[in-house]
């Protein structure tokens, strides 16, 4: 009995939204396979309750490993221990919504495993046939994966969410497993970027902010009023984060995040192909910037010529008066 | 200190990408190369850690020969030494390189590997944590700081992860990648590029390696994205707004 299991996210004792696209994911891989059960998997502190919140999702048996060894995340004792947990009961794919969580630990489990491991998967063709895209998303690739078991990571951007299910999963306590490691490799602390706005990946509206608004000061003082008048989560280009303008988590791009939400704000960002490959799938692009010539215009559903610190005061009054009417 | 880095010759991330009309390729004429910003940034970091606490710095490229022009930049920047993994025509299977690099870092013996976090090609960043577990050794990625704990042999990485900075303690011999924000490589001064000619670069072959060359992750085709469609400019933040309501139906 082998099957497809979904490696789902736990971060500080939530599930990631990100791990309900990949079980949409997972779902459609099976109907390629012609298989119908998916399986997940949750490790970790509160595992045990995050699974009974996944076994409202339409999956045959969400497992969950809880034990002192994992209340941390670490590539090196999640991979022995999912693979203890595999040991007795195999699967023929793995299943992860990409994020710096499963970038980190597939690729050594994929090894440890003996496997085989594609990522950021845009579609799945067959069982062993994928898009993906490469060079910063100026190319679309379609590859082919051998290996038993395969280990995927899915851009969530390109997969729904699953929808709930009619009946709840079964949910099974698995482990605890000998997990010992020959060397050190310990989590030491986790200094979240605390934020009251939607997540980045998760929100439906974005405001981006790129070098164009000239230090931390002018950051915060237009940005941040913009995203509050929109509800939108604040993002920013590579330029802004290492200018120390905003925290790195906020950087959209090729190696940033990646976002596909409703309307997408650029205030101040050229539109160099590395942030075009996170944000050129949102639904509604709108620039503002002061140079006409601008390849962010090239993409821009709604462009706008103006000085940003002019612009972005006057789009708020705006803004409020269309709410308010 | 003994220091390996990884460099890999990739298109200038500048460069336009084009797909060849047979699908099979990228158009490589007149496209400058250079090596993946991320191993550059690795570079650097393993140079300063040498700086700090003494050691060799050597430089692993598995590639075509051409190669050899991103191991002497690297030697340019101040590393000591180059070993060039020649890989004709094979594709860029992380677990051909993985185990290619695993070879040669067992040759050379270490106490931290470096390597940028993805290359900027295929952007595949699975080769680091399969040569961890090839390896048997223990890695941090995605790191943004690294502090050298010389005495107990360990090293304390910061780590850009989402949502925030994790920090990771590792314990040598152990790996190390590379983000945007770890440091800002210099740039290979006159007097470094004149050195870097006589320096050595040691070339091997993957048959001498002994690693296998049947992939498991192959590329069939390449195409070009569907290019999204440009909209209109408007002449006023309140022409914007209205479109956005009326139009866009987004607010
Ligand atoms: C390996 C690698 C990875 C990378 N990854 C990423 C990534 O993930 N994400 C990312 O974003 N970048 C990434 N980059 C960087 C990318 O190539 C660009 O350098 C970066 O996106 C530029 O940011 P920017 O648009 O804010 O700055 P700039 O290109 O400097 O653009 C600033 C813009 O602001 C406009 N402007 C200035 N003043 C005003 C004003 N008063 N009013 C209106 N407009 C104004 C200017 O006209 C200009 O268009 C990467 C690069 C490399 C090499």
């Amino acid at each position: 009995m082998a099957g497809i299991l979904v490696v789902a996210e736990n971060y500080e004792g939530r599930l990631r939204s990100a791990t309900f696209h990949a079980v949409q994911a997972a779902l459609d891989y099976a109907k390629v396979k012609g298989e119908s059960d998916v399986f997940a998997l949750v490790l970790g502190t509160d595992a045990s309750k995050l699974a009974r919140e996944l076994a409202l999702y339409p999956l045959a048996e969400v497992f969950c490993l809880e034990q002192p060894e994992i209340a941390h995340y670490t590539a090196e004792a999640y991979s022995e221990a999912i693979s203890k947990f595999l040991e007795s009961r195999p699967f023929d794919a793995l299943i992860g919504a990409s994020s710096t969580f499963v970038k980190d630990l597939f690729p050594r489990l994929a090894e440890r495993l003996g496997g085989g491991m594609v990522n950021e998967v845009l579609e799945i063709l067959a069982p062993d046939r994928f898009k993906r895209p490469m060079f910063a998303g100026s190319v679309i690739a379609t590859v082919r994966l051998e290996g038993d078991p395969k280990l995927i990571t899915i851009r969530p951007t390109a997969f729904d969410t699953a929808p709930k299910a009619q009946e709840g999963a079964k949910v099974t306590p698995v482990g605890p497993f000998a997990i010992s490691l020959p060397f050190t490799a310990e989590f030491v602390q986790f200094e979240e970027v605390k934020s009251e706005r939607p997540k980045l990946t998760e929100a439906k509206r974005v405001v981006s902010g790129g070098r164009g608004l000239k230090s931390a000061e002018g950051f915060h003082s237009t940005i941040e009023p913009l995203a509050d008048t929109l509800g939108a989560a604040i993002g920013a280009s590579r330029a802004a984060v290492d200018s120390g303008f905003c925290p790195n988590d906020y950087q959209v791009g090729q190696t940033g995040k990646v976002v596909a939400p409703d309307l997408y704000v650029a205030v101040g960002i050229s539109g160099a192909i590395q942030h075009l490959a996170g944000m050129k799938d949102s639904k509604v692009i709108v620039a503002v910037n002061k140079d006409e010539e601008a390849p962010i215009f090239e993409i821009a559903d709604y462009g706008l010529v103006a000085d940003l610190f002019k612009a972005v005061p006057e789009m708020i009054g705006e803004l409020k008066k269309v709410k308010s009417a | 200190m003994k220091l390996l880095v990884v460099a890999k010759r990739v298109p200038d991330p500048e460069a336009k990408i084009r797909v060849k009309p047979d699908g099979n390729s990228i158009v490589t004429e007149q496209l400058k190369f250079v090596i993946n910003p991320f191993d550059e940034i690795a570079v650097e970091e393993a140079l300063r850690i040498k700086e700090k606490l003494g050691g060799e710095v050597v430089v692993l490229s598995v590639g075509p020969a051409e190669a050899a022009e991103q191991v002497r930049t690297a030697l340019a920047m101040g590393a000591d030494r180059g070993v060039l993994i020649k890989a004709d025509g094979v594709c860029a299977d992380p677990g051909i390189i993985a185990r290619a690099l695993a070879e040669v870092a067992k040759q050379e013996g270490f106490d931290v590997l470096l390597m940028g976090k993805q290359a900027v090609d295929t952007d595949y960043g699975q080769t680091c944590g399969m040569l961890a577990q090839i390896l048997g050794v223990p890695y941090a990625a995605f790191a943004c700081k690294v502090e050298v704990e010389g005495e107990s042999k360990r090293l304390a990485v910061v780590r850009e992860v989402d949502g925030g900075l994790e920090t990771k303690l590792i314990g040598m011999p152990c790996i190390v990648t590379a983000d945007l924000r770890l440091n800002e490589p210099r740039y290979a001064s006159l007097p470094g590029i004149m050195k870097a000619k006589k320096k050595e670069i040691r070339q091997v072959s993957l048959e001498e390696l002994g690693v296998g060359v049947t992939p498991k992750l192959r590329v069939e085709s390449l195409e070009e994205p569907p290019k999204r469609q440009g909209g209109r400019k408007v002449g006023s933040v309140e022409e914007l707004v209205r479109a956005l309501h009326d139009e866009a139906k987004v607010i």
